[in-house]
């Protein structure tokens, strides 16, 4: 860690989640290319869609929310070796285990780190691509509000799986068989939330519940990460 | 473990009988009923066995205990059966009934869910060489897993879809007398199949991971 002060000790949480966050973006501004790539992937798989299934407007529609969601999730699973590898590689990650601060908030600034470098793009990209589809005005805020409330559980989850399989050969896969599963209720209620937009019924319960997995998730994810990447390691 | 064995295959066949060719055809449902004699016991035993794979996983994790690890690594492969089973009988039951194959029905997807658990489970322990080291990840696994099956218990309650609740409650059933002897015979005949796999597979374990020591170097069998 370059940035580290003097004293760590005089650290404070807030402080050293800041600082775990700021050092992750910076690294990958260093590498621009690594985050475009899973953007670019998450338009392509989306767009290849509509060539798939033929380009009627009311099947597309219906689809929308599901295909976006999908291909989100992929995008996100896409980026998810690259969370620990580097620091895994480079020995950082040995340091963090080491240092006096705690691994759980540590972990959390990665995973933060995580979502605003594979999901925030996602989502400010996800309303284009909903006009492809020809998705309501509505629709298309509601779509932006469940990825808000829907991507960071995906990269709090998808954590735990690359923490799970670090250093292991074909992690890549193994990690998509881990999490896949356990992505499902996200991608329930996320689509979910949308579809109650073009059926006339009320949002909120999917988007509530949405947030209920968010709040779950960013309780105990940090912490079953911070013991499996313990594990890991040993 | 050979007694459970046996007594498993009697169960099993003293159960199939009376499912079969004892218990009277249903009104509504016609003979192709029977396949719950299968089915119903499979589902049961599927979750079950994921609970007591991941208590196993729980105190391997806690206690550091080698031989509760390897209990849960043996009990996964029979779990993920029970779970194919129940799905596949289920499928073959929804056809004349439902007049589909499958249906994305809260219970079917969760009871997918706990396959692919089951898989993972056997997935991540099988990619990590170090044993202990593989059985502490899948354990980690197992204990997030574990969340799934009160959904699966409970789905039929929560979402009211086209998988039928319980007919058997603690406060009595609608089930006639035969039908209700051949399932239990059949559950308990699946317990002593699990009980009797998940023994056997556990003994390759130890023998597989001791296999340089002195008393499986002493064994009769490893000796001539």
């Amino acid at each position: 860690m370059n940035a580290a002060p003097d004293n760590p000790n005089r650290l404070s949480l807030p402080g050293l989640l800041r600082l775990v966050v700021g050092r992750d973006l910076m690294l990958a501004m260093r590498r621009r290319a690594d985050v475009l790539t899973t953007l670019i992937f998450f338009v392509m798989v989306v767009s290849l869609f509509p060539l798939g299934v033929g380009p009627e407007t009311d099947m597309l529609r219906k689809m929308a929310a599901g295909v976006v969601w999908v291909a989100a999730l992929l995008a996100s699973m896409l980026s998810l070796g690259r969370m620990f590898l580097a620091d895994y590689l480079d020995g950082t990650l040995e340091q963090m285990l080491l240092a006096p601060q705690s691994l759980s908030v540590l972990v959390l600034g990665k995973i933060l780190a995580h979502w605003m470098l594979s999901g925030l793009p996602l989502v400010l990209m996800a309303p284009v691509l909903g006009l492809q589809f020809d998705m309501s005005a509505q629709a298309l805020w509601v779509l932006i509000a469940s990825l808000l409330l829907g991507t960071p559980v995906l990269s709090m989850i998808g954590a735990v799986g690359a923490a799970l399989t670090l250093g292991l050969r074909g992690g890549g896969v193994l990690v998509s068989l881990l999490v896949l599963p356990l992505c499902i209720p996200v991608l329930i209620f996320g689509t979910g939330a949308v579809e109650a937009v073009s059926s006339g019924m009320s949002v909120s319960p999917h988007l509530l519940l949405l947030g209920a997995l968010l709040v779950l998730a960013s309780a105990f994810t940090p912490w079953v990460t911070a013991l499996a990447l313990r594990i890991s390691m040993e | 473990m050979p007694w459970f064995a046996w007594l498993s295959a009697i169960l099993f066949a003293y159960g199939l009988y009376i499912g079969f060719f004892v218990a009277p055809t249903d009104v509504q449902q016609s003979e192709a009923y029977r396949i719950i004699f299968i089915h119903v016991p499979a589902s049961i035993l599927s979750m079950f066995v994921y609970l007591i794979m991941a208590g196993y996983a729980a105190v391997g994790l806690i206690f550091n205990t080698r031989l509760s690890s390897m209990m849960a690594s043996a009990l996964a492969p029979t779990g993920a059966l029970f779970a194919f089973i129940s799905l596949w009988t289920g499928a073959l039951w929804g056809k004349p009934m439902w007049g589909t194959w499958w249906v994305w029905d809260a219970r079917l997807t969760s009871e997918l869910i706990l396959l692919f658990l089951y898989l993972g489970f056997i997935a991540l322990h099988a990619s990590i060489d170090d044993p202990r080291r593989a059985d502490r990840a899948s354990a980690l696994l197992a204990i997030i897993g574990s969340v799934n099956v009160p959904i699966i218990y409970f789905s039929v309650k929560w979402w009211n879809t086209l998988h039928q609740g319980a007919t058997i409650k603690f406060t009595g059933t609608s089930m006639h007398a035969a039908m209700q002897q051949a399932m239990f015979t059949v559950l308990v005949a699946c317990w002593m199949y699990a009980i009797a796999m998940a023994l056997a597979r556990v003994r390759s374990i130890i023998l597989e991971r001791e296999r340089n020591t002195q008393w499986v170097a002493d064994l009769p069998e490893v000796k001539q």
